[in-house]
């Protein structure tokens, strides 16, 4: 079995106000110097069988319609080993 | 005969019953749609209520948008059948791609809980007829997903085609004032090309008696003007 990792972020032009809340509450923690956080998703797949290209290209056009809505998100596919 | 309005049942759905209602007291017979069947049971029209379908799990609406009965819904609405969608329906009918854009966290991240101002930009959907262009109306607003977002190319079409049908409007303060979310150009609704499919994200289904919230009834003239239309076909 291999794993197949989806990551779906807000594209750069997207506000994120989850983001700023979590970057406004690090100086009070004592973590300075990081100057803009972004919140994201990450999914993790399972796969059965072998991830050859066409087990890919279905991730993808899963990834494109149903776990990013890509009017708003981007999303990156790669394979774990 | 009496016109038929379907009303969607997703599990998570809250507001199907007091839009079941609403369509009552506006003269039309309910009908109650279950989100796993395909069957629209003949109604004239539908109408996807508010709550948090499949617990907003991935994005709000994400889900049930796979489920057979918007497979049909959407084949309906493509062919001139009236759509409306209420707080989560809006987002389940971006989701579906049937309205453009999409919805996103609140800029202020808390839920939001109040009677909002309305600005009618349009009359001329299947659900404004009974507005006058630029009336300002006072219905519930209760959400925390409901920043619409589009890119600005999409919002200028939007704009020039006359589809933005109700944006957030400033007022008394009793009434709700101003933008309550960070809605890109203070949208609160907008139509399709053909204005029979509609979404918004406050809640007409809940301003339709005087015993209720601002008693002045604005939400009813959504399902009134539904109902002319579809007399007059």
């Amino acid at each position: 079995m291999a794993r197949v990792v989806v990551d779906v972020m807000l594209k750069p032009e997207i506000l994120d106000p989850q983001g700023q809340a979590v970057q406004r509450a690090l100086p009070r923690l004592g973590y300075t110097g990081i100057s803009d956080v972004r919140q994201g998703k990450r999914f993790e797949l399972e796969v059965d069988g072998p991830v050859d290209d066409a087990a890919l290209a279905r991730i993808r056009e899963m990834a494109e319609t149903f776990l990013a809505n890509t009017v708003i998100e981007d999303f990156n596919v790669k394979v774990e080993s | 005969m009496t016109a038929r309005i379907g009303v969607v049942t997703f599990p998570g759905t809250l507001d199907d019953r007091d839009t079941q209602r609403a369509v009552r007291l506006a003269g039309a017979e309910p009908v109650a749609l279950w989100h796993r069947d395909k069957d629209l049971r003949q109604v004239d029209a539908v109408v996807l209520p508010g709550g948090f379908s499949y617990g907003d799990y991935l994005r709000a609406g994400a889900i049930s948008r796979f489920s057979p009965m918007m497979e049909t819904i959407i084949e309906q609405a493509k062919g001139g059948m009236p759509v409306l969608g209420i707080c989560n329906g809006f987002q389940v009918l971006t989701e579906a791609h049937l309205l453009p854009g999409a919805m996103l966290r609140n800029t202020g991240l808390h839920f939001v809980c109040r009677d909002q101002r309305l600005r009618v930009e349009t009359s001329g959907t299947a659900w404004t007829g009974d507005f006058t262009a630029g009336q300002e109306i006072s219905i519930p607003l209760k959400n925390i997903d409901g920043r619409y977002t589009a890119d600005p190319r999409t919002l200028d079409e939007l704009e020039a085609e006359g589809r933005v049908v109700f944006r957030y409007a400033a007022g008394p303060v009793a009434d709700g004032y101003g933008n309550p979310n960070g809605s890109l150009r203070d949208i609160a609704g907008i139509s399709n090309a053909a204005g029979n499919v509609v979404g918004l994200m406050p809640h007409p289904e809940h301003a339709v008696e005087s015993l209720i919230g601002t008693g002045r009834r604005d939400g009813l003239a959504f399902f009134t003007s539904v109902l002319k239309g579809l007399v007059s076909v």
